[in-house]
């Protein structure tokens, strides 16, 4: 059984360590080992915290984003010996809380592609803090709210409530395979933080997205069953090429197979794909969302169909 | 330990040569080839005797870019039009 991980990241001040703190209070939350990743000689979040035992751990001085990122995988690393050992609590899940400006991508990487940590740990859930009152700042804000499944808008007890409706739609723009949450003083349900999205990819809409600024996501619905060799090759091709513009994809495939498959990534990271044994219903058309900049879903989708037919 | 790519998992040597075939059709639009070899890597080729062995999918598209010297691009319209004939 693998153990899982749950990453928490959000813009600077808008909210993480608030939700953090609070959900740290909850009872389902006592077995959790939590890694707090602070910017800074002198490292402070984690007191507020106001749990700090063996099962936390700081990494200061740097960004697990960039240059910690050998140490995320030695913490998680050793985390594992020492619970093995009896030295530490025993814990059934890891909360990871980046920092402020941390990129989701190399740390999603991180995980999954070292050698042992994906025998042992399962990225379970991305959540993102958004400030309810300031919305999404700066391209990091953008690409932590992408990665994310499920959207925490925070100062909901402060925020103009129009201004929270005005954000929650912008979120669904750039990123409507997550959930969207308001937590007032930090309170949000613990349950819904711990899982990833329970969205349907079929549920969502397929009109085209009006412009607004940043990113944006498209949503192509696919008739037919797609060849997965050639969705392979597409799919590492476009990465590849465009990976700056893309900031995650999410999809559900009819491959041809009884069930569907489930591929997600976030940048060039790209989670094992899940084969499932079955569809939930009769509709079995494929489902692609790709958030990104400045690509078009008419010139996406006939690539993708052109590559079909190279394999056919 | 090595791990095996998310887009060639679970494929034995048939998988492998028919994505070899599939991937030959993208390729040869930039006067390149490509052979599954050994140990789950490709021998990449150019038409004037280049070669480059990848080790797999992800390692693949740079090499190729790297043999043409110009980028690749799975939305190029030329490539596009190319696998639609």
């Amino acid at each position: 059984m693998k153990t899982p991980i749950v990453l928490l990241t959000g813009f600077l001040g808008s909210g993480k360590t608030t939700v953090l703190s609070r959900l740290l209070q909850r009872p389902e939350l006592g077995e959790t080992a939590v890694i707090v990743n602070e910017l800074g000689e002198v490292a402070i979040d984690h007191h507020l915290l106001r749990r700090v035992d063996e099962r936390t751990m700081v990494l200061s001085s740097g960004c697990v984003c960039c240059e910690l990122r050998g140490d995320l995988s030695d913490e998680l690393r050793d985390l594992l010996d020492r619970r093995d050992a009896g030295e530490i609590p025993s814990f059934r899940r890891v909360l990871i809380e980046t920092t402020g400006v941390a990129r989701p991508a190399p740390i999603v990487q991180t995980l999954l592609s070292d050698p042992l940590l994906p025998h042992h740990y399962s990225l379970d859930a991305i959540v993102a803090t958004v400030d309810g009152e300031h919305g999404l700042r700066g391209p990091e804000a953008f690409q932590q709210a992408a990665a994310a499944d499920t959207l925490v808008l925070t100062k909901s007890d402060l925020a103009d409530p129009r201004r929270l409706d005005a954000l929650e739609t912008e979120l669904a723009r750039l990123n409507p395979a997550a959930r969207t949450v308001r937590a007032s003083f930090g309170e949000v349900d613990a349950e819904l933080l711990l899982t990833g999205s329970d969205r349907d990819l079929r549920d969502l809409p397929t009109e085209p997205i009006e412009h607004t600024h940043g990113p944006t996501a498209l949503v192509l619905t696919l008739d037919g069953a797609i060849d997965w060799t050639s969705f392979g090759i597409w799919l590492t091709m476009l990465l590849h090429a465009r990976g700056q513009q893309i900031l995650r994809i999410k999809g559900l495939l009819d491959v041809g197979a009884e069930g569907p498959v489930l591929v997600s990534c976030v940048q060039h990271a790209v989670y094992p794909p899940v084969h499932l044994d079955s569809w939930p219903d009769e509709d079995r058309r494929s489902r692609l969302v790709l958030i990104g900049h400045d690509i078009d879903s008419r010139v996406l989708e006939t690539s993708l169909r052109a590559f079909g037919r190279a394999a056919a | 330990m090595s791990k095996e790519h998310w887009a060639e998992a679970g494929g034995g040597a048939r998988a492998r040569a028919f994505r070899a075939t599939a991937l030959n059709r993208v390729l040869d639009h930039y006067g390149l080839s490509v052979h599954a070899w050994a140990a789950g890597a490709y021998v990449l080729r150019d038409r004037k005797g280049g070669t480059a062995v990848v080790s797999d999918l992800g390692a693949l598209w740079v090499e190729a870019e790297r043999l043409i010297g110009a980028p690749l691009d799975p939305l190029d319209p030329s490539l596009v039009e190319a696998l639609q004939r």
